[in-house]
């Protein structure tokens, strides 16, 4: 019988040794709440200054000018509010993971973090330059979709290297960007729910979860 | 009985031994420094555990140099991965029962 519960034992250890040295298990729930408010404030930033103008290129108004082109003003608006948003997002997550990681007693940058960071940016950084390239083209309607589609799908696959929940806040970003390439109108409403709401419902479940 | 027991290999018949092998069998490459973190034992312990491990051609030992200082690191072979999922599921039988 003893020898049954040794087993037992060393089982359940392997399995967590399984699962700590391939996956990246330390993301907060917090981080998701912090990014999630980041996302909504940068989107009601944007909605203070500039309204809905960016839907109407064939007037001139704070966003375009008299020939429809996009001002520079609005471009630089954009590269802060972005920036913005990335720091708070990356600084509060950054600070949760660590805090997360050092109770667990585990490292934070370790062969797992490191893979789950180039998976995840891969498709991030496609969907930045192609968001940037259709900003380029004038083809600032699909800007939000891109940015949704592309960042769901890279967090479907970093979800193989951490928390295998992530997989379906990916999947929802996903069909939340393609909902978003239909209704063109509403690129911010889109953009406050699957950057902010969106992260904001995952962070607490994922706390209520793993670290409560 | 017997039969199962018959499958239980000698080779993992100790925790540290058990430990490397999972590590091992879900990562591509692992090296001695963080193998020995995550198994939390000491040098000395780990290394002769990898010896007997390579010596039966479990697992493979790759040495290099990554700037001055010298990196060991080790690999699954795929005799050790079959033997390990074996042993795997002779445990698993065994606790079924």
């Amino acid at each position: 019988m003893d020898n049954q519960n040794e087993h037992l034992e060393n089982l359940a250890e392997m399995r967590s040794l399984m699962e700590k040295s391939s996956r990246f298990v330390s993301l907060s729930g917090l981080s998701g709440v912090f990014a999630g408010l980041a996302g909504l404030i940068g989107a009601a930033a944007l909605f203070w200054f500039y309204g809905t103008q960016y839907y109407y290129p064939d007037h001139s108004n704070a966003v375009y000018t008299e020939s429809g082109e996009i001002k520079d003003s609005f471009i630089q608006f954009l590269f802060l509010d972005t920036v913005g948003i990335l720091v708070m997002a990356i600084g509060f997550g950054a600070f949760f993971t660590m805090r997360k990681a050092k109770r667990q007693g585990l490292k934070v940058w370790d062969a797992t973090s490191k893979r789950l960071l180039i998976n995840l940016l891969i498709p991030l950084l496609t969907g930045g330059v192609f968001g940037l390239i259709l900003i380029k083209q004038g083809q600032i309607q699909l800007v939000a979709a891109t940015t949704l589609i592309f960042y769901g799908l890279a967090l479907v696959n970093a979800s193989k290297y951490t928390l295998h929940d992530i997989r379906y806040l990916g999947i929802c970003e996903i069909i939340l960007g393609l909902l978003s390439a239909f209704y063109i109108g509403y690129g911010l409403v889109f953009w406050a729910i699957g950057f902010g709401i969106l992260h904001v419902i995952y962070g607490i479940v994922m706390y209520l979860k793993y670290e409560k | 009985m017997k039969n199962i027991i018959l499958h239980l290999n000698k080779a993992f018949e100790s925790r540290v031994r058990l430990g490397i092998m999972s590590v091992l069998i879900v990562n591509d490459s692992v090296d001695f420094k963080s193998l020995k973190e995550m198994l939390e034992v000491s040098d000395g312990n780990l290394a002769s555990h990898l010896a007997a491990l390579e010596k039966k051609h479990y697992v493979s030992v790759k040495k290099q140099f990554i700037g001055k200082k010298p990196n060991t690191s080790y690999k699954i072979t795929r005799e050790g991965d079959l033997a390990f999922k074996e042993h795997l599921a002779a445990l698993e039988k065994l606790i079924g029962k």
